[in-house]
């Protein structure tokens, strides 16, 4: 099968973290509509988190995590229900532009889920106490690293080793691994969706 | 085996199972706008790539256009090349497209669904999470991301894994003046943000049954609210009704055919629900938001709750309140009120003028409140004007302005300004959703035109005894 290499693949990502506890982390929040009027994939880190990040006058906002010098790293955890609202792809683009590989959390919404595994930022969900355990971890010492094993399937604070297993399919699971997409897929199978269009009811 | 409404429309689409993932589904309708197509049409370019079917997509723009003065050349030049860009994009590869100024620009969820494109048992999808609208008419229908419209463009399938089921059920004769807005608010309030997270729901009972199909859409497409994919409705004679004779509507031998097959779309006796839950309609007040995700809500009668009340950590329900400059125990009833947005896909149709104009009648805008109307598109529009609803809200102060998504999201010049109060028909009060800093409080037509004439936040019930 020919690769359209839309994002780098995944294997094992061992990174410190950014913690965000805050639930229901919104789509407006990760990148507000008004930032959507590009044609093209390009910027979309400078506003990821726009409006908690910067105050109107452009100044960063000190408060803010992601201008805490404090804390940085591939991997973004956040509160319960990340990325609830909007459909917006661009969303999961600004955490991959800004240079996040990884999501954790304890539940995600379930369209901003399936466009990070389009686009190669991979979502791992943890038991709310694995996520407590982490938020501890990383505020006691900004220096813990995770270790985010896809092969595996298993999240790790490698400070302590405790770990637990996080669920992708696998058929996703081999997307990430080797960075292919479904369109890859689907035009694989045409002939077979062409004979299937002849048949609906509609 | 029995099934229920969304596993026949499901299975039928399913073109192959992927052991240990999603399913191929088949896409029967493909709306797209200017905002979340762009780059996949980028994606179609890099691969060389064809649509498929071109004549299963229908283009129109929505998100970012100006709701006044469209004969103009829009000013902003991102949103002019947006706009450009879906036009020529269309033309080159064989879509319809109905832009800025074409009679049949308008809301995609709400032009779809005027046009026939949306038909029940049908599986559509479009860039836009409000998509689950289209589940009033009983079609499988969900928002998808950027990847998954360039995949529908060049192969007309998506790759999900089948979602888990759940059906809502409401019995009971509704309140005065709790419209489907209402219903919808109650059942998010009820759910939560997520509860629905990973379930398509079906809503059951008479209350949906009695509904309009324009009050199925607004249930409908607020399913996304309680993180569900989407909300559908069996199809019965009020979809029938709606559906038959529309353009894009089957039509002669067709349609019957259409007809028979819409009639096996309902659940089967003694299907299984992963969740089922059931409520009484009875008990639903008119609605309004105190919060900054639209679970948070109540009958506006009532107070804020206290942080212990409501599910979830206090550091997170404090940073809501005090985004919105509110207390716990608060009354909404008499809270300052700025600007007041009716429209949007989710109370943009004319069922929603009516209702608003029914109130305002005979009464004068609140010269503190700043009032956009935006109609869901140019036959909504149309018709505002043709049931003489025009001369009744200019009389009272108001003034209609040109369809569009408008100041739901706020991508164009109809932004509430920072710290400002709205009361909004649409669907999210995200912080900054309807502009920087803007304090959104969601709620029915009734709810808005009643904080429009008097300038607060008011129960209409106190307002007027009936509507006429």
């Amino acid at each position: 099968m020919t690769k359209n290499m839309a994002y780098d693949k995944f294997n094992i990502l061992t990174s410190t973290a950014v913690p965000l506890p805050i639930e229901n982390v919104d789509t407006d929040q990760l990148i507000p509509a008004r930032f959507l009027k590009a044609t093209e994939r390009v910027g979309f880190g400078d506003n990821l988190f726009r409006d908690w990040r910067y105050n109107p006058d452009n100044t960063p906002k000190k408060d803010f995590v992601l201008n805490d010098p404090t804390y940085t790293g591939k991997i973004l955890v956040g509160g319960k229900n990340f990325g609830s609202g909007s459909s917006r792809e661009h969303a999961a683009w600004s955490v991959y532009d800004y240079g996040f590989r990884c999501v954790v959390s304890s539940f995600f919404a379930d369209i901003f889920r399936g466009n990070c595994l389009n686009v190669g930022v991979l979502p791992v969900q943890v038991s709310p106490e694995f996520s407590e355990k982490i938020f501890a971890a990383i505020f006691a010492d900004p220096k813990t690293e995770l270790e985010v094993n896809l092969p595996e399937q298993t999240i790790t604070l490698l400070a302590t080793g405790e770990k637990e297993k996080f669920e992708i399919n696998s058929y996703k699971k081999n997307n990430m691994l080797n960075g292919f997409d479904d369109i890859d897929y689907l035009q694989s199978i045409k002939g077979e969706i062409e004979e299937f269009a002849e048949q609906l009811p509609l | 085996m029995s099934k229920t409404l969304f596993d026949k429309v499901w299975d039928a689409h399913v073109v192959r199972k992927i052991e240990g993932g999603p399913d191929v589904l088949f896409i029967d309708r493909h709306l797209i706008h200017e905002v979340t197509s762009p780059v996949a049409f980028l994606g179609l370019k890099s691969r060389d790539t064809r649509v498929l079917y071109p004549n299963r997509t229908f283009a129109t723009a929505d998100h970012n256009t100006p709701t006044i003065h469209q004969d103009q050349p829009v000013a902003d030049p991102l949103s002019a090349n947006q706009l450009h860009m879906l036009e020529t994009n269309s033309a080159e590869y064989g879509i319809s497209h109905w832009g800025l100024g074409h009679q049949k620009n308008g809301i995609v969820h709400v032009v779809g669904p005027e046009y026939g494109i949306t038909q029940p048992g049908a599986t559509i999808v479009c860039g836009d999470s409000h998509t689950s609208t289209h589940g009033a008419f009983g079609a499988i229908a969900f928002g998808i991301g950027t990847s998954e419209v360039e995949m529908v463009l060049a192969t007309q399938c998506i790759m999900q894994p089948k979602p888990k089921k759940m059906r809502i059920n409401i019995n009971g004769k509704l309140g005065k003046m709790v419209t489907p807005k209402d219903v919808a608010l109650f059942i998010i309030s009820q759910l939560t943000t997520s509860g629905a997270t990973g379930y398509f729901v079906e809503y059951a009972g008479d209350v949906f049954e009695n509904m309009t199909m324009e009050g199925r859409m607004t249930v409908c497409n607020l399913s996304i609210e309680m993180g569900a994919r989407g909300g559908m409705i069996a199809p019965d004679e009020t979809t029938i009704n709606y559906v038959k004779g529309r353009e894009f509507s089957p039509k002669g031998e067709a349609w019957d055919k259409a007809l028979a097959y819409y009639k096996t779309l309902k659940t089967d006796e003694g299907a299984v629900f992963d969740k089922e839950l059931t409520f009484d309609g009875s008990s639903i007040e008119p609605m309004i938001t105190y919060g900054t995700n639209p679970g948070m809500g109540m009958g506006i009668s009532h107070n804020i709750p206290d942080a212990e009340q409501v599910e979830g950590g206090v550091a997170t329900y404090e940073k809501s309140l005090g985004y919105m400059g509110f207390h716990e125990g608060d009354a909404m009833i008499g809270k300052p009120v700025d600007f007041v947005f009716v429209g949007s896909c989710t109370n943009g149709r004319i069922e929603d003028f009516r209702a608003f104009t029914s109130l305002v009648k005979g009464k004068h805008k609140a010269d503190n409140v700043t009032a956009w109307l935006v109609p869901g598109s140019h036959i909504v529009e149309a018709q505002i004007k043709e049931e003489g609803l025009l001369a009744i809200l200019n009389e009272a102060g108001f003034e209609l302005r040109q369809p569009g998504c408008s100041a739901c999201l706020a991508m164009n010049d109809d932004k509430v300004p920072a710290g400002k109060y709205a009361v909004s028909t649409s669907n999210r009060n995200f912080e900054g959703r309807q502009g920087p800093g803007a304090r959104t409080m969601l709620a029915s037509p009734l709810v808005a035109a009643a904080a429009a004439v008097t300038g607060v936040v008011t129960d209409p019930r106190t307002l007027i005894e009936e509507l006429v």
